[in-house]
């Protein structure tokens, strides 16, 4: 029985759970991402990292539809993103449809971007009751469990301004969690923090990695990567140039591009 | 809220204030200035402080207060909500709505409001029978005879009405522009709609910078609907034109209205106040303090 639990468990972990395949994008004549192929599977924690302008960012934004792509197809828990596909069609879906995909997608931004007329519980709470339909005391319930393993609890009633940096971006990875999400994006989360407080933000992360949640971190926080990271994604203009296990890549690279870069960070 | 302690033997240290004796004496020269003005004109027999009481709380000069009143806030909520309307179709991704927002905002302010009053007032020039149908088509599902429709304070309202709602849409329009757009990708990653994002993210962060000019807007509007005495209809500035035409007690029956505006504009400040503290939640002011 358990050693079928578990063929069965290996064969879903083999199942790509985010995957793109083709993805193009263009803002006016500038192409960000040219035909980018990604497979993540199902409790995969994937960094990418690359020089500024390589797509990173884009690439996060085209999973949950904040950025609309060119070409190329998207598949979240098998799911197709932003469309139906019937024959060789795609067909926009509702938008009702396309706002639970969203929502099933969790986003840590590099500025925060915390609601700031809303109290730290106000801004992971408000979510769940207005887009998942939670009633006050659910959400509130899942809200307090939140920060309290983010180590906020204690400052459920502040409002985000009388927060530090570190603190503000943990409660916006509780926001993000307070939705229950199926993968989770970061969005250089600590490079707009003083260097003391990346630490607890990091730690934040490890812990959700630990519980096997599914995440796709721009992040050029090298130790964190290096410890953290199943596999190392490094891009530069507009495309993947190879990815790898984190002590492969980031010690032996096979391309120059990213020797190149490697070594300027470090 | 910091206290500074001395600690061991620094006890006797004792802080001198500058001495800020030019302060003082600006301070008293502007006093004296002011007061003597205050004086002369009180004490003017000329201002008879006599007529001024027996017509502040006349009957006809209550009307045309509560009729200022009435007309002001019924042409500011009607401007407000078209200029809601018309900020949001400018916000629009279509061309359409964006540029149907942008040339009635150009008219609108173009036109001055003495020219648009007497429009409305005199609409039977130009359309003697108004009718609610299908465009292109005979169907009228209303008629009636503009003259009949368009008393005096309705032209007023209407008129004045479409002008402001050229004003607010661009004071909300700014307010709109405040709040920067990753406040928007943050709520719509999270899976809010359009309508909730702009209702519970956008707006109330943009209600600090709309409030300010809106309470403008409604003050000037308070004085400018005096205006609408062209067209016949009749508010606070016209009762006491009427009633000085008759008495020649000028000066005196100005001031009736002048106290009467300042009153109706200090309450409107109260109420711009309020909006003010109701909005400033979780802002930091200058010291760095939350608000």
């Amino acid at each position: 029985m358990n050693a079928i639990r578990e063929i069965a468990a290996e064969a879903a972990a083999a199942q790509p759970f985010v995957e793109m395949r083709g993805v193009s994008k263009s803002f006016g004549r500038t192409k960000i991402l040219s035909n980018v192929n990604l497979s993540v599977r199902k409790g995969e924690v994937i960094a990418l990292i690359g020089p500024s302008g390589a797509g990173k960012s884009t690439l996060l934004r085209c999973i949950n539809q904040l950025v609309k792509v060119d070409a190329g197809r998207i598949w979240v828990d098998g799911e197709l993103m932003g469309y139906r596909q019937i024959g060789n069609r795609l067909h926009p879906r509702k938008i009702s449809e396309v706002l639970k995909q969203r929502a099933e997608v969790g986003m840590v931004f590099q500025g925060f971007n915390l609601f700031p007329h809303m109290t730290v519980i106000e801004n992971v709470s408000d979510a769940p009751q207005r887009v998942k339909g939670l009633s006050r005391a659910e959400a509130l319930a899942i809200s307090e469990r939140l920060l309290d393993q983010v180590g906020l609890l204690a400052r459920a009633k502040s409002y985000p301004a009388a927060l530090s940096g570190g603190q503000q971006q943990r409660v916006a990875i509780a926001r993000a969690l307070a939705m229950n999400p199926k993968v989770m994006l970061f969005d250089e989360p600590t490079s707009a923090l003083d260097p003391e407080l990346v630490g607890d933000v990091l730690e934040a992360m490890r812990g959700l990695a630990a519980q096997g949640m599914t995440m796709l971190v721009v992040s050029h926080e090298m130790r964190f990567v290096r410890e953290v990271a199943d596999r190392v994604v490094f891009m530069a203009d507009a495309g993947v140039v190879e990815e790898g296990p984190p002590d492969i890549l980031l010690t032996n690279p096979s391309h120059e591009r990213t020797r190149k870069f490697l070594e300027r960070l470090l | 809220m910091s206290t500074i302690s001395t600690s061991g033997g620094d006890e006797n240290i004792v802080f001198v204030h500058r001495k800020s004796y030019g302060q003082w004496i600006v301070g008293a020269l502007v006093l004296i200035i002011v007061a003597s003005l205050v004086h002369s004109l009180w004490t003017n027999p000329r201002l008879a402080t006599d007529v001024i009481w027996r017509y502040l709380f006349s009957e006809p000069v209550l009307r045309g207060v509560w009729m200022t009143l009435k007309l002001t806030v019924v042409i500011f909520a009607i401007g407000l909500c078209l200029g809601l309307v018309l900020a949001l179709m400018g916000r629009s991704a279509n061309p359409v709505l964006r540029g149907t927002a942008w040339a009635y905002t150009w008219i609108f302010r173009a036109v001055p409001p003495l020219v648009q009053l007497i429009l409305w007032a005199f609409l039977a020039a130009l359309y003697p029978k108004l009718e609610f149908g299908i465009p292109f088509t005979d169907i009228v599902f209303f008629s009636a005879d503009t003259n009949d429709v368009m008393q005096p304070y309705v032209a007023a309202i209407i008129g004045f009405s479409l002008i402001e709602a050229a004003y607010q849409g661009e004071v909300i329009r700014a307010g709109l522009l405040s709040v920067p757009s990753s406040q928007n990708e943050a709520a719509q990653a999270l899976g809010y709609s359009g309508w909730q994002t702009f209702t519970r993210i956008i707006l109330p962060q943009a209600m600090p910078a709309i409030v300010p000019p809106s309470a403008n807007n409604i003050i000037i509007l308070l004085k400018g609907t005096s205006l609408v005495s062209v067209i016949g209809a009749v508010e606070l500035l016209t009762t006491v034109q009427q009633i000085y035409a008759e008495t020649y007690q000028v000066i005196p029956l100005l001031f009736v209205a002048s106290i009467w505006y300042l009153v109706l504009t200090s309450l409107l400040m109260l109420g711009q106040r309020y909006l003010e503290r109701r909005y400033s939640r979780g802002r930091l002011t200058v010291g760095g303090e939350l608000a």
